[in-house]
């Protein structure tokens, strides 16, 4: 029964998000966290759940992502915010505890955080 | 790894990264025969019987990224440390399945853990094409998610859009309160 329910949920919701679903991909902001062996080992999910939890309570739109190792392994958790138009940062060793304090500073205020950077891309 | 849904979400990871089309994964817990197994079976592009073999080496890897491999071995140990077994089945082009069991009640055998979080971990991943049928039995009852299904009902609205995302996250709390409803987590 619950699952019924639930599902006519999720398809009222898909209508919902169908229309602008195309320009939120283009113009929004991407969270990105690495979900290697060497990420997941260093606590990636209880970030990624941290940072789930940040934006919902904080009622900020993001995609959130997860990849695989990308050879940093000592500077995991890595997460990556990626903003249309700005710089792709990449944030080293972040843990639960670190999330509330980047959400606030590079996602509210849009300023990176500089002392937990690793690494920056241009946009490409 | 201090969770056991660590060492699933990390089997499923592997799944992800051989190409996997379709992942079943179960978790089977046996009150009456002690038994707490861990399934995961996927469709990727799987291992001949030497890749295999070194498979469970922790000093193997097909990464370029790094030379250690440590995710499979860590599993294989998390069991045997649990009077559990490990198996692997693989097959180049079919897939492979992974089978850890733990006696359930071992004093050493890690607790689950977040086991919603791992899902989303996986579920959020940027592979796509691919679809995930999960299974988590205690004794008679069960939770079940088939993406397969609920991706007919989104189209092409991705799982990690915000709101897909909470959808998800609420449809496995709610799941989880039920099949734990009766018995200890």
């Amino acid at each position: 029964m619950a699952q019924i329910k639930s599902l006519e949920a999720l398809r009222s919701l898909r209508e919902r998000v169908d229309k602008d679903i195309s320009t939120r991909r283009d113009t929004g902001t991407t969270i990105i966290v690495g979900m290697g062996t060497c990420g997941i080992a260093a606590g990636a999910r209880d970030t990624m759940h941290a940072i789930m939890e940040e934006i919902r309570k904080r009622d900020i739109e993001a995609h959130i992502t997860t990849v695989g190792c990308i050879g940093m392994c000592a500077r995991e958790p890595l997460v990556d915010i990626v903003q249309a138009g700005k710089p792709r940062v990449t944030y080293g060793n972040v843990t639960p505890d670190m999330v509330p304090r980047l959400i606030d500073e590079h996602l509210k205020k849009g300023q990176v955080v500089e002392e937990w950077v690793v690494g920056r891309l241009q946009d490409a | 790894m201090r969770e056991l849904s660590l060492h699933v979400l990390d089997l499923m990871e592997n799944s992800l990264a051989a190409g996997a089309h379709r992942l079943e994964v179960s978790i089977l817990e046996d009150t009456v025969a002690n038994t707490l197994t861990i399934v995961v079976a996927d469709d990727g592009r799987g291992m001949d019987a030497e890749t295999r073999a070194r498979a469970v080496d922790p000093y193997y890897t097909t990464r370029t990224t790094r030379h250690v491999g440590l995710g499979l071995p860590l599993t294989k140990a998390a069991a045997e440390r649990c009077a559990g077994s490990f198996s692997l089945e693989s097959e180049p082009g079919k897939g492979t399945t992974v089978v850890a069991r733990f006696q359930r009640d071992h004093i050493d055998r890690a607790p689950l853990g977040d086991m919603i979080s791992a899902l989303m971990g996986a579920l959020l991943s940027d592979r796509d094409n691919w679809d995930l049928h999960y299974v988590h039995r205690i004794d008679e009852r069960e939770l079940v998610l088939d993406t397969a299904e609920l991706r007919e009902v989104l189209g092409d609205v991705p799982f990690g859009h915000p709101a897909v995302r909470d959808w998800l996250v609420e449809y496995l709390r709610e799941g989880y309160k039920e099949l734990y409803g009766q018995v200890e987590a």
